[in-house]
């Protein structure tokens, strides 16, 4: 007899070893997430994922499902964090959802959708930071970068190439790249690297592609990333 | 007349004149305002129309990658959007080496149609013809689009449906309404599928039909006062604008041609890939807004004006039958010379409103629309220009990128910008015959922003709330101490 938690009221099975995020995912439930992908160890940095679990605030991602767990997720108070947290993601970087290509295929965007996120809510940073366009084929865009390290776990664990990291602490953190000159011209990446597939918003994009998709034909177009990530239908 | 005009751009000795202030101009899109300087006895000694906005296009999208481009400054306007998004477009085909395919070129020119329909339908019916229909110093609460619906409540509609059918060619051609996605470097992103299409094909006649009403209403009202409006903020000026390789009227591509005021041909069918060549940009301290000229004329004499006056009368011919006996009819009255009058911009706008009804139906019936060879690319190039037929006139999309494909420089000239110095003069002769010597007077003053309507210029490229703009106008003393004020609310209404 498999083991179970309550989520939300309702009884979830976990298999020994699954995460509270992994038992979710597996029964179709949605718990907002940017940080993490189930392809890769869980990271716990991006806290969209937090619930309560009988009684404390854990990320979801990283909190291993154990037997009886109490666990709120989809409640009024958790979602004002979450939007809180995703307002800030906005303002931290420069999001610029009217000019840039991933719209309509970008996880930030449509968490901040999902959410409810209709403006800003706090004052922008407006940071500095670079473009890197020195590869034939790639383009890192950092404006867009949310430090999710998505990217520098599928180049480390799947490509084998070890092109990302993040470097610096707190609100100095930037994700370098690792080669001599700091420029991704002089990397081993490809566009058809997994590293390539899995960044959550347009800082890693493939060179010339922008818009190639139309409008209407758009991942997050007619679904919600809820419906895209359960495989639900239209609300 | 023109040299006198010319000086009122500064007064020799403005420290003892009173100065007159139109800010915002309204029914215009964007922000501008007149300055007058005044003497004790109202002469006017000088008028200039300023932009007083800095958006700042040209300088933001440097390192941005070329590609994002023409997404990116198509936002430098809510009206025609459209118009940048394919001038960038054009200018990234030549980036990417690309030759269009027969479906992207459709396409394009399709999108193309329906924003100049809805934008020339915006202008007429929702900006000018309050002026036209009720006469410039008519009761100012009712000088707007609700006074039309309340008083022509037919011709309100039209306005509105005219403009809902060409955002709805925009809608299915790039994605939305208002700034889409169609246009990418090297051709287009989605076809026209035979349900969109049938779906406009079933209004397309409908269409036609309303432009044509349009054209006539316009051709009686500036009939029933030939004297005066052929006389309001009249001057004469070189015309520029793009001509199809057969001399044609084209929107979307051709040769420049530039024609001087007594009608001959400055230069035409020029590649404008190196329009550097042929025109310059000056920048006077007053205006946000560059001055462009013709450079082998000079600054003095070389500036020119665009759009759909200098359209109609550059061109040979227009390529759909309804609009080019309108054209003929148009061209008879000037006598088979190109005319000059500010007020015809609404005539020549409409016989382009309806060219364009009859293209869009005209490209409709063709398979091409149904094509699926989307988009092309060839050799590379550092460089790229694109230049189109904006609804306002001649626009100017200029890039350099780097070698790793982020621009490194931009050059956008605007319609509304080489229209610039024209606009200034069209203020000057209204300046002059109406306001000079005499009290001013809200409706005196609205003479003024008249002329520049009759432009149609997109000051700052940008949306606006309808009949929010206040107006407010104050009165200075020599010793700048203001002693009269009148101010518009928000609202229309005028009250001191």
């Amino acid at each position: 007899m498999s083991k179970t938690i309550s989520l939300d009221g309702q009884t979830v099975a976990f298999a020994e070893g699954q995460t509270i995020m992994d038992a979710a995912m597996a029964a179709g439930i949605y718990i907002p997430h940017l940080c993490h992908n189930p392809e890769f160890r869980p990271h716990g940095s991006c806290k969209l994922c937090t619930v309560n679990v009988n009684g404390r605030n854990v990320a979801s991602c990283t909190m291993p499902a154990a037997e009886g767990q109490q666990v709120l997720s989809d409640t009024e108070e958790l979602n004002a964090e979450r939007l809180a947290l995703t307002q800030m993601l906005f303002v931290e970087g420069n999001h610029l959802c009217p000019a840039c290509e991933k719209s309509g295929n970008c996880q930030l965007q449509a968490v901040a959708y999902y959410l409810g996120m209709m403006s800003p809510r706090f004052n922008h940073f407006y940071p500095q930071r670079e473009v890197d366009a020195s590869h034939p084929e790639v383009l890192l865009d950092r404006n867009r970068c949310i430090y999710c390290e998505l990217c520098v776990r599928a180049s480390r664990e799947v490509d084998g190439k070890n092109v990302f990291g993040l470097s610096g602490r707190g609100i100095a953190t930037t994700l370098v790249v690792n080669s001599t000159s700091g420029r991704l011209g002089d990397t081993a990446i490809a566009a058809s690297d997994k590293a390539m597939q899995v960044c959550p918003t347009g800082a890693l994009l493939v060179k010339r592609r922008g818009f190639v998709v139309p409008i209407g034909e758009r991942i997050y177009d007619h679904r919600s990333i809820k419906e895209v990530q359960t495989g639900g239908g239209h609300e | 007349m023109i040299n006198q005009a010319f000086e009122l751009e500064t007064a020799a000795h403005p420290e003892n004149l009173k100065r007159v202030v139109i800010e915002p101009v309204t029914r215009v899109e964007g922000h501008g305002k007149v300055t007058l300087l005044l003497d004790e006895d109202n002469r006017v000694h000088q008028a200039r129309f300023h932009i007083v906005e800095f958006r700042g296009f040209e300088k933001f999208i440097q390192g941005r990658p070329f590609w994002e481009v023409p997404v990116i400054v198509q936002r430098l306007c809510g009206i025609c959007p459209v118009s940048h998004n394919l001038g960038a477009a054009k200018a990234m085909d030549m980036i990417v080496g690309a030759k269009l395919t027969p479906t992207a070129e459709k396409l394009r020119r399709l999108m193309h149609l329906g924003q100049v329909l809805q934008s020339h339908a915006l202008h007429f019916y929702y900006l000018a013809s309050p002026d036209l229909l009720f006469g410039f110093d008519s009761e100012v609460a009712r000088r707007n689009i609700a006074g039309i619906a309340a008083a022509y409540p037919e011709i309100a509609r039209q306005g509105v449906a005219l403009r809902k059918f060409g955002q709805e060619i925009i809608r299915l051609t790039s994605g939305k309404r208002v700034h889409g996605t169609g246009a990418v470097p090297g051709g287009v992103n989605k076809n026209l599928s035979l349900a969109e299409r049938d779906s406009l094909l079933k209004d397309i006649d409908q269409v036609i039909a309303w432009s044509q009403d349009a054209v006539n209403l316009i051709r009686k009202v500036y009939g029933e006062r030939l004297d005066f409006h052929d006389g309001f903020g009249y001057f004469k000026s070189s015309f520029m604008s793009l001509v199809r390789e057969d001399g044609a009227l084209d929107l979307y591509h051709g040769g420049l041609r530039a024609k001087d005021q007594n009608d001959q041909l400055i230069f035409d069918h020029l590649d404008y890939s190196r329009y550097w060549d042929y025109v310059h940009e000056e920048v006077r301290p007053w205006s946000y807004m560059k001055f462009p000229f013709i450079r082998s004329m000079g600054r003095e004499n070389g500036w020119y004006r665009v759009g759909p006056l200098a359209r109609i009368n550059n061109c040979d011919f227009i390529p759909t039958p309804l609009a080019e006996a309108e054209r003929k009819i148009f061209r008879e009255y000037g006598g088979g010379k190109a005319i000059h009058s500010t007020l015809a911009y609404h005539w020549a706008r409409m016989i382009e409103m309806l060219h364009c009804a009859e293209g869009i139906k005209d490209l409709l019936h063709d398979g091409d629309l149904q094509g699926d060879e989307l988009v092309t690319t060839g050799e590379r190039s550092l460089r790229g220009v694109g230049v189109i037929e904006a609804p306002r006139g001649t626009l100017i999309h200029h890039y350099r990128i780097n070698e790793d494909e982020l621009i490194v420089r931009a050059n956008l000239i605007v319609s509304t910008t080489h229209n610039n110095q024209a606009m200034n003069e069209a203020v000057r002769q209204v300046a002059l015959k109406y306001l000079d010597g005499n009290e001013l007077t809200e409706g005196l003053l609205n003479h003024i922003e008249v002329a520049i309507r009759a432009f149609d210029p997109c000051l700052s490229c940008a949306t606006h709330a309808l009949g929010k703009m206040p107006l407010e106008v104050e009165l200075w003393d020599a010793e700048g101490r203001v002693i009269d004020r009148l101010a518009r609310s928000g609202l229309g209404s005028c009250g001191v």
